[in-house]
């Protein structure tokens, strides 16, 4: 029964969060804040490149709208099928490269991709495209309030982990973990290694386009810099990197770090604060990766474990450097 | 051949020698420790806003900016080498580019909070004027960057190639423990590798600044072009670095010039794509 105490006490807590603050509508906006940054953090798998899909997601919501009239929620679920297809094209041929050629190629992807978006009409552009200004029925999920989204974000952010565990403990879970520990041991042992990693990166990025489309319902805009910019994928993946990577909590744990901070920092530091923000944002990454390569959790779980020191437990990944990433 | 398209090559060469000088201390260090600097755009940045200080501060022109832009980035090099990149290097490769991104958004932020966002240049008219030869003029910046870039790369090429710290280097980079062995300090010579590709990116950097604006972001551009150079010509070759530079640069001005100048990036990532699908080693690299 007490293994259950802990994240039940959380899940209470995270439920009732809204109520707990005093209906100001600034912390309600952070709590819905740090939940989509888990969002995508959560789907974020293992690239820096993830920005293609995000975009997707936020371009078929808005686009639904602009151009077809339907409610942006819509273009969820067509967002995150335009995602999949992408991120197959891209994969099949990518995948087998290492490590850095990999990463080096979804860069390139992304970076074709918001030139691509910048000059193309149909998606407004460089200009970018607007939601619903007034909504007009429930289902455009058009509200002022945040707590609305607070609880869409909680839901969607329930869902994703509890996929994310699901698969952790299934056949597939236990072959990518092979497949990271060392990819030609895998192989051998007759793990279709290319086909589970093109899986997960699919999933991944039907996920990240789910953040994308919920990014663009709350926000009822996207513009380039904004869906498919560099910085997107960076902050997916600084969240991910900053709690513990592949680990099923780590992703909330760096956003309930770094999206407060950089609201924060933000409204502190007025009109030049943006520069200070990301200014403290690298610091905090630097010294991370200095001193915690393998995350915040990571600590606290080597220490219940009673595994020797974060130290040793992270060299089998230096021994295969070419797979974790 | 018309003198037009002959103008667009001649600018396109120029332009990517420089694209290969910086180019070559990216694919320097990933060749030597198998490490991506993401924050090789970053330093360019840096070198350019040197340029931009000596040019306010007491109206040096690139004879003084280029060896003091060469000596902060060198510095700038072997330090994030001995208080980040030696660290990370022994973490999961996720902490390698995790510290290197950390470090760029670190340089990126400081220049825009320091100087702002608005683009800074230096003066047209900083070299004289323009050359002309018989039907082509090319601006002195963009020749004397283009020279200078051309012979500073063969320059780091024949280093690595024909004295003696070059072999040590690239025995550091094939067998750290043998070398050692041998009597090399491994972390010494990375130490060097640091040094001479931020110091040449610095050198790359000054020159840029001559004829293209500067601003905090423009390192990502820079990078990315950076990127698609070394992948193009093969992981850790400077000969490779050099050629695909060049290429870059002819691709890039033909595209603008005969398909329209905001297409140039589209044609250039695709064919990095194009090239990363069938050829991943690049064009002069080994797997």
């Amino acid at each position: 029964m007490r293994r259950y105490l802990i994240p039940g006490a959380l899940g209470a807590l995270a439920l009732a969060y809204p109520l707990l603050t005093m209906a100001s509508p600034v912390y309600q906006r952070l709590g819905a804040l740090v939940l989509l940054g888990a969002i995508g953090a959560s789907a974020w798998n293992l690239i820096v490149g993830h920005a293609v899909f995000f975009g997707a997601g936020a371009y078929a919501a808005i686009g639904l709208y602009t151009h077809f009239g339907l409610p942006p929620i819509a273009g969820a679920p067509l967002g995150a099928a335009v995602a999949v297809l992408i991120a197959a094209l891209i994969g099949v041929p990518t995948l087998r490269l290492s490590g850095h050629y990999f990463s080096m190629a979804t860069i390139a992807v992304a970076e074709l991709v918001r030139v691509l978006v910048t000059n193309w009409e149909w998606v407004g552009a460089a200009q970018g495209i607007s939601g619903p200004a007034v909504p007009r029925a429930v289902l455009d999920l058009s509200f002022t309030s945040a707590m609305p989204y607070y609880y869409i974000f909680l839901a969607v952010l329930a869902a994703i982990l509890f996929l994310t565990w699901r698969i952790e403990k299934s056949r597939m879970g236990f072959y990518l973990r092979a497949i990271k520990d060392s990819e030609r041991a895998a192989r051998s042992l007759g793990v279709a290694a290319g086909r589970y990693k093109l899986y997960a990166y699919m999933l991944s990025a039907g996920l990240t386009a789910v953040a994308g489309s919920l990014y663009a319902i709350m926000f009822g805009f996207v513009d380039p810099e904004s869906g498919c910019g560099i910085l997107i994928s960076v902050k997916m993946l600084i969240m991910a990197a900053l709690g513990g990577a592949g680990l099923l909590f780590g992703p909330l744990v760096g956003a309930l770090i770094l999206v407060p901070l950089e609201e924060i920092s933000n409204s502190l530091l007025g009109g030049r604060g943006a520069g200070l923000t990301f200014v403290v944002y690298g610091a905090i990454i630097v010294i991370i990766a200095r001193f915690l390569p393998s995350g915040i959790l990571a600590l606290f779980l080597s220490r219940r474990q009673q595994q020797p020191t974060p130290a040793a437990a992270a060299k089998p990944a230096a021994a295969e450097p070419s797979h974790a990433a | 051949m018309s003198s037009i398209l002959l103008q667009v090559i001649v600018s396109g060469l120029l332009i990517g020698a420089v694209y290969a000088l910086f180019s070559s201390g990216l694919t320097l260090i990933w060749g030597m420790m198998n490490v991506i600097n993401f924050a090789h755009g970053d330093f360019v940045m840096l070198a350019m806003y040197t340029a931009f200080v000596v040019w306010t501060a007491f109206g040096g022109g690139p004879a003084a900016s280029v060896p003091i832009a060469a000596l902060i980035l060198a510095t700038v090099g072997v330090l994030s080498y001995f208080l980040l990149v030696r660290h990370v290097m022994k973490g999961p490769m996720l902490a390698q580019i995790l510290g290197t991104f950390g470090l760029a958004l670190l340089l990126r932020y400081s220049a825009f909070w320091y100087f702002g966002a608005n683009f800074k240049t230096l003066p047209d008219n900083i070299l004289g004027p323009p050359f002309v030869f018989g039907d082509i003029r090319i601006d002195a910046p963009r020749l004397l960057a283009g020279t200078v870039g051309l012979l500073v790369t063969l320059a780091l090429h024949l280093i690595l190639t024909r004295t003696a710290l070059g072999s040590r280097m690239l025995a550091v980079s094939e067998d750290a423990t043998a070398a050692q062995l041998m009597g090399i300090r491994p972390e010494r010579m990375q130490a060097v590798a640091w040094a001479l590709a931020a110091g040449s990116t610095g050198i790359a950097g000054a020159l840029i600044a001559t004829f293209f604006y500067t601003s905090p972001t423009v390192g990502e551009t820079l990078a990315i072009v950076a990127f698609v150079t070394v992948a193009f010509g093969g992981f850790g070759s400077v000969p490779g670095a050099l050629v695909a530079g060049l290429l870059i640069g002819v691709i890039e001005g033909l595209s603008a010039y005969l398909i329209g100048p905001v297409y140039k990036d589209v044609i250039v990532y695709t064919l990095f794509v194009l090239v990363l699908w069938t050829r991943p080693q690049g064009l002069m690299g080994k797997m």
